[in-house]
């Protein structure tokens, strides 16, 4: 594999992350993460959407109009969700339940619609299912660890199996509610960007703006 | 290696920007459309085997992996005629389709709004009933419950124990709540807190009801209320009122008083 087909897949997995480092599909990040097994299929339904429509838009891209090219990429783009949702309820009846709408809002899922501008437009079919490839598996690896951290401080289970015996059940540990509201998907993905930027501190920012201090006698 | 995005195949001219969104549209909605109808069946099924599930799990009776089939065969399907409150001997309760009843005017009948507080503005005439009888000759009876939440309908079944006064469990299979608010109603512990309560007093009055603010265990009133989902008041009130409905005399009520004197 050369080394630039190879940055487009492994890239987005932690130096390009659309999650930490882009911090692009969040919503779905915190809604679908409260247990590792809705956070799996997410993660799945994602990538394959992400890589095929990365895919098809690529094999397309001499024939999209300029003016319309948005609309086509959200067609072919929701076209793909619908099948994954349909395929979901035939084959995965409780899974697709628990996921409810949010496989749907994938199509609004902006890691999609991004990748589908910024790469598959401009780029061969291979290259732009690999991108589609990596980008799905970046915003995975956030799911999944995201997923595990709130199952398992949040009940005490990972993937419905018992790991710390709650106390409810006889066992010592006192499982943290909070872990299954929404709000901490927020404080463990912040801990997640924090640990990547204090790792790889080319992500860290420059400040946009510092204040100047002005001393009186100084003119202006 | 990113290219230019170019003109040169002449792109941008209104007769090919036309042909691409027609063909683009033709091709999406062929392949949605073929996968829809071709997984139909089984997502059919899979829906008709999730009644069961919440069926027996109203009921209390799946067991852990147990399979659901081979549990429902102990349950009767029954056709009620809600307005008299007798069976209905002369149709088949398997091919009785609620959902498509209720569309049908003369299959169903419109509520008149100030009965109506479950929120549905019309109900089938005919409704299914499904009857458990146990091997020590108790019976419990389980009754599909449906009304309008904050933002969908929520469908559900009660089930009654032996008197037809006690509820056995309660769930919901179908809503379309905020996940994490409202969606709790389909969380079994929430569910659970049903289990127990009486629907009437003894003067036959309905006292079932949802309230706000949690149920102070001292209290008379306690038998009979449920503690409402903490953040989802208008879907807590839209259970309480779908109960109150279908348990009343507009609803299951006349089939629950011939139930009970063992008639039916």
């Amino acid at each position: 594999m050369r080394a630039e087909t190879k940055a487009v897949l492994i890239d987005p997995l932690v130096d390009n992350n659309p999650v930490a480092l882009q911090i692009l599909g969040v919503c779905a990040a915190l809604a679908v993460t409260t247990s590792l097994a809705t956070a799996l299929t997410m993660s799945v339904a994602l990538t394959v959407v992400v890589a095929s429509s990365g895919a098809i838009i690529s094999l397309v891209r001499h024939h999209i109009p300029n003016n319309i090219r948005i609309i086509v990429y959200m067609v072919i783009i929701a076209s793909l969700v619908i099948l994954v949702d349909q395929i979901l309820k035939a084959f995965a009846y409780q899974m697709s339940k628990q996921l409810s709408v949010f496989v749907g809002l994938i199509i609004t899922n902006c890691i999609v619609l991004g990748r589908a501008e910024a790469f598959a437009s401009k780029n061969s079919v291979g290259l732009s299912f690999l991108d589609g490839l990596g980008n799905g598996l970046g915003f995975s690896l956030i799911l999944v660890l995201v997923g595990t951290l709130r199952e398992l401080f949040g009940t005490g289970n990972l993937l419905g199996y018992t790991v710390l015996t709650p106390v409810a059940e006889g066992g010592w540990y006192q499982p943290n509610g909070m872990m299954l509201l929404a709000p901490s998907a927020f404080f463990i993905i912040g801990l997640i960007i924090w640990a990547i930027r204090s790792w790889k501190t080319d992500q860290v920012e420059k400040p946009e703006y510092r204040i100047r201090q002005v001393h009186r006698t100084e003119v202006l | 290696m990113p290219e230019e995005r170019s003109g040169s195949r002449n792109n941008e001219t209104i007769g090919k920007t036309l042909l691409v969104a027609v063909t683009l549209c033709l091709v999406c909605s062929l392949v949605v459309s073929t996968a829809a109808v071709t997984l139909r069946p089984l997502q059919a099924a899979n829906k008709a085997l999730d009644m069961k599930r919440n069926i027996l799990l109203a009921a209390g009776l799946l067991a852990e992996g147990e399979d659901v089939e081979v549990a429902f065969d102990q349950v009767q399907p029954r056709l009620v005629d809600l307005s008299t409150g007798d069976y209905v001997t002369d149709a088949d309760p398997a091919l009785h389709d609620p959902q498509a009843a209720v569309r049908d005017p003369a299959q169903s009948v419109t509520i008149p709004p100030q009965e109506d507080l479950a929120r549905i503005r019309r109900r089938a005439r005919i409704a299914t009933v499904y009857v458990v009888e146990y091997s020590n000759g108790l019976r419990s009876v389980i009754l599909p419950v449906y009304g309008a939440g904050l933002y969908s309908t929520l469908y559900g079944f009660i089930a009654l124990a032996g008197d037809a006064n006690r509820v056995q469990g309660v769930r919901f299979y179908e809503h379309g709540e905020t996940p994490g608010l409202g969606g709790e109603i389909d969380n079994p512990r929430w569910l659970a807190k049903w289990t127990g309560k009486q629907l009437a007093d003894t003067k036959g009055q309905l006292r079932i009801s949802v309230v706000k603010g949690g149920v102070d265990p001292d209290s008379p009133e306690a038998n009979y209320q449920v503690d409402a989902i903490s953040g989802a008041t208008v879907t807590s009130r839209g259970v309480s009122n779908l109960m109150r409905y279908w348990l009343g005399e507009q609803g299951f009520g006349p089939f629950l008083a011939k139930f009970r004197s063992q008639g039916a």
